[in-house]
């Protein structure tokens, strides 16, 4: 046994309203640079449809992630690596811009520089890849909401594979969104595939990272993702993926995406893992196993041997309660409620979605029964054929099994918990019917529907003997390799070259106090100074004012306010401005 | 003069090649990429990109044997003269027909896809030019090979390999024909270059793919996560 630690998510697609927070605030950190337009780490496809790039799924086509030869040996889709280098000189399995879509932006000078004229001058839409005008046909989520599904649903990669029994209309449909980032593998294709080795995956939590000063343009590693969550920035020419944010996770608070996500529907976690089995579980003959493969890859953080093991590994003790504490490992090992995605790629991807619901909710909605009434829940369930089959096609490689336990389970913690929160009497029967206690369940729903943001994230800081190089002032700081956010201008070898640009990072610490906090304004009590980056606009930010002074003389030039720690509770006027705090 | 162009100017480039690819990699790990740009383009490349590249790896080899290997070896392996010279036009021929229309097809894609055009710098276009003059002057002397009878591998080749040893022999230089001396030049000129631009990608060839385990582990704290400081006195200037 090899004990390793992943650093995990889960989503509940039933709670995702589709509103793109997630990929706007990752954008806006990681990828808002030239180069990177087309890139985004976090997308929200609507289902069916197409998905980003365009039919991405199709793994025929795209031949990423990994199969099983018949000798029962796990090879890449993609060919060999003698193949890989044969074909470096041009890349045959590389999706063009098109197939993601050529980013634009608007001609807005003419807005101001148009002589007068009989017509309002317009913007035209410009490429940023040509400079050219260009006509928007399609772009990272032109299907959003089902929008002109009618002509290009058809072609989801999903859907193919049950077409015969869909007719794609309106009056029949269901939809729900799916959230994306990369999946951070345990088996990740993406690492497989890089001829000079620049991918790796973190040995201390798993996340999987580009190199950006190993990386060589290569490209095998976009063919090579089968969730195509590897961009080529094609200013710097190398390649870029998300980092799960591995800046925050180290600092012990969650990534962008999750941070602003509105639904509240992402878990953060660690997963302990026996590295010594994974390729054993991602070899198994049939695909509709390698769910229950994969799981059983997993490690129980209570079994004291594993504990021992771990220990042995130099996973340190808080990391292990962290692993214990983990809202993944509940969701995927305790209520089984969490699936994998595509788990036939047998990558053995790490973030696990729980299956919406809502599309049988609707319809039992829209016949005018009830919706809340487990009766009809499971026979929706049982006869919405198409629905299922569908997030069998994304969740467990077509078996329709699982996800049909985990939508009964969803189905009766509805159920259940409406006869308590109406005051009623409980029905014990119904946890029962779908093979639960009465207290799992009343816990399933509490880390559902209430869990806190400190049980929804439960991320132990990288090592504290490491975090001196955390902190801001430190000497290093991670972010700034160029590229990424400390993205300089151009050095003289064309975008991006050159030596990196430090950047100052925000303290992070000060972020996690604040969200924690449970309070309007800056928490009392707790180590924070003005930093207006963090400042959501309620109350004021502690320590923006100086504390009244005592006498009527001007505050004396030394004592500077910033290293307050107490504004919410500070003597005089300020009070009413932090007031925020009372609000407890 | 020939002094200059055929002594002192190989010796400066060897230099500037040699301490101009320490400087690039220290300095500018990040800016030693392809800069692939397939993600534009894909039909032309497809073609262009291999027979360009392959094409090249052979005149390389083909160089090797040329400059490298003297004669008197060749001679000793009982390969003859001519036979030696068929051989070598022949492959030359091909490899060099190869990389020629590869860099036609590359060329043509570079001045017309838009995309591609914009993503091109002034450096490059210079590389271009250097580039492809050596590329057809070399075939230019491939094909002259066939009428007139330069035994170039009693001539430059010596010359070539003297650099190395520090024998000098500008007069070899000399008695060549024009073509040989400007693609010597100009080749020497490409070497001097070729650490500043996009050429580096040479040195950076994967092989070590073939050998690594698939999945590479690494520790978050190991030096290399590009998250040093940059060395004193190679700080960016004005941020
Ligand atoms: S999902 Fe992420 S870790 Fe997995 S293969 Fe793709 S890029 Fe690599
Ligand atoms: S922010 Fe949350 S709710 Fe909104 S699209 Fe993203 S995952 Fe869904």
């Amino acid at each position: 046994m090899r004990v390793m630690a992943q650093m995990a998510m889960v989503m509940n697609l039933d709670k995702c309203i589709g509103c793109h927070t997630c990929s706007v605030t990752c954008k806006q950190a990681w990828t808002n640079r030239s180069g990177t337009e087309y890139v985004w780490f976090n997308n929200v496809e609507t289902r069916p449809g197409l998905g980003y790039p365009r039919t991405y799924e199709d793994q025929e086509k795209w031949r990423g992630g990994w199969e099983v030869t018949r000798r029962g040996r796990l090879r890449l889709k993609g060919g060999n690596r003698f193949k890989k280098l044969a074909t470096i000189f041009s890349n045959p399995k590389l999706p063009s811009i098109n197939e993601y879509y050529e980013p634009w932006t608007y001609d807005y000078s003419t807005l101001t520089d148009a002589p007068a004229q009989e017509h309002t001058p317009v913007a035209r839409p410009r490429s940023l890849i040509s400079g050219e005008n260009m006509k928007v046909e399609w772009s990272a989520n032109w299907d959003d909401d089902l929008g002109g599904s009618t002509a290009t649903a058809h072609r989801d990669p999903m859907l193919k594979k049950i077409a015969d029994k869909v007719k794609f209309e309106f009056e029949q449909t269901f939809m729900f969104y799916l959230p994306r980032i990369c999946e951070h593998c345990l088996n990740p294709s993406c690492a497989a595939s890089c001829p000079s080795g620049a991918i790796y995956k973190r040995s201390e939590d798993g996340i999987v990272l580009v190199d950006q000063d190993r990386c060589r343009g290569w490209r095998m590693c976009v063919s090579g993702c089968p969730y195509k969550k590897v961009y080529f920035n094609h200013r710097t020419g190398k390649a870029e993926k998300c980092t799960f944010c591995f800046p925050r996770i180290e600092v012990g608070i969650p990534t962008v995406c999750s941070e602003t996500c509105v639904g509240r529907l992402r878990y953060i976690g660690l997963m302990l893992y026996d590295a010594d089995r994974v390729l054993e579980a991602a070899s198994v003959a049939e695909d509709q196993d390698l769910y229950e493969a994969q799981r059983s890859v997993f490690l129980d953080p209570f079994d004291p041997a594993v504990v021992r093991e771990a220990e042995r590994a130099g996973i340190p003790r808080d990391w292990l309660d962290a692993a214990q504490r983990s809202p993944i490992h509940a969701l995927i090992n305790r209520y089984k409620v969490a699936l994998p995605l595509h788990p036939e790629y047998r990558t053995m991807p790490m973030v696990w979605y729980i299956p919406p619901l809502s599309p049988v909710v609707d319809v039992v909605k829209d016949t005018g029964e009830d919706a809340e009434d487990t009766g009809n829940l499971f026979a929706a369930i049982d006869a919405l054929r198409i629905p299922v089959e569908y997030l069998a096609e994304l969740f467990t490689a077509g078996d329709v099994a699982p996800v049909d336990r985990t939508l009964k389970k969803l189905a009766a913690m509805r159920s259940y918990m409406r006869d308590v929160n109406m005051g009623r009497e409980p029905n014990a029967a119904i946890p029962q019917g779908v093979g639960m206690s009465e207290e799992e369940m009343y816990d399933m729903y509490r880390l559902l529907a209430l869990a806190k943001y400190d049980e929804r994230y439960v991320i132990p800081p990288a090592h504290a003997e490491q975090a001196h190089s955390l902190e801001e002032l430190a000497t290093e700081c991670s972010l700034d390799y160029d590229g990424g956010p400390g993205m300089g201008g151009s050095g003289p070898f064309g975008e991006g070259s050159g030596s990196p640009t430090p950047i100052a990072v925000e303290n992070f610490q000060m972020l996690q106090n604040r969200q924690s906090a449970d309070t309007l304004a800056g928490p009392a009590g707790k180590a924070s100074r003005v930093n207006l980056l963090n400042w959501d606009g309620k109350g004021a930010p502690s320590g923006l004012f100086p504390p009244k002074s005592q006498g009527p003389g001007p505050v004396a030039p030394g004592s500077t306010p910033d290293t307050s720690d107490d504004g919410a509770t500070g003597s005089g006027g300020t009070g009413g401005l932090t007031g925020g705090a009372d609000l407890r | 003069m020939s002094e200059f162009f055929f002594v002192v100017f190989p010796y400066i480039c060897v230099t500037v090649f040699v301490v101009g690819h320490v400087w690039r990699y220290r300095y500018d790990k990040f800016g030693w990429t392809t800069r692939s740009s397939q993600l534009y383009e894909n039909r032309l490349l497809r073609i262009g990109s291999p027979m360009f590249h392959f094409g090249i790896l052979f005149v390389f080899l083909g160089h090797v044997m040329g400059l490298g290997v003297p004669e008197s070896w060749t001679s000793a392996v009982g390969l003859s003269e001519h036979w030696y010279h068929v051989l070598a036009i022949s492959i030359g021929a091909v490899a060099g027909f190869s990389t020629i229309v590869g860099m036609v097809i590359l060329i043509y894609r570079r001045r017309t896809v838009g995309p591609v055009f914009s993503a091109t710098t002034r450096m490059d276009k210079f590389m271009y030019a250097v580039l492809a003059s050596v590329i057809v002057l070399g075939l230019v002397n491939t094909a002259g090979q066939v009428v007139a009878d330069y035994n170039y591998r009693e001539g430059v080749s010596v010359w070539f390999r003297g650099i190395w040893r520090g024998a000098l022999y500008p007069q070899l230089m000399e008695e060549a024909p024009l073509s040989f001396q400007v693609h010597g030049v100009l080749a020497m000129f490409l070497f001097a270059l070729w650490p500043f631009t996009r050429l580096v990608h040479v040195f950076s060839a994967p092989l070590g793919y073939l050998t690594r385990p698939y999945i590479v582990y690494r520790s978050r704290d190991d030096a290399e996560l590009g998250s040093h400081r940059p060395r004193r006195g190679w700080e960016r200037i004005g941020s």
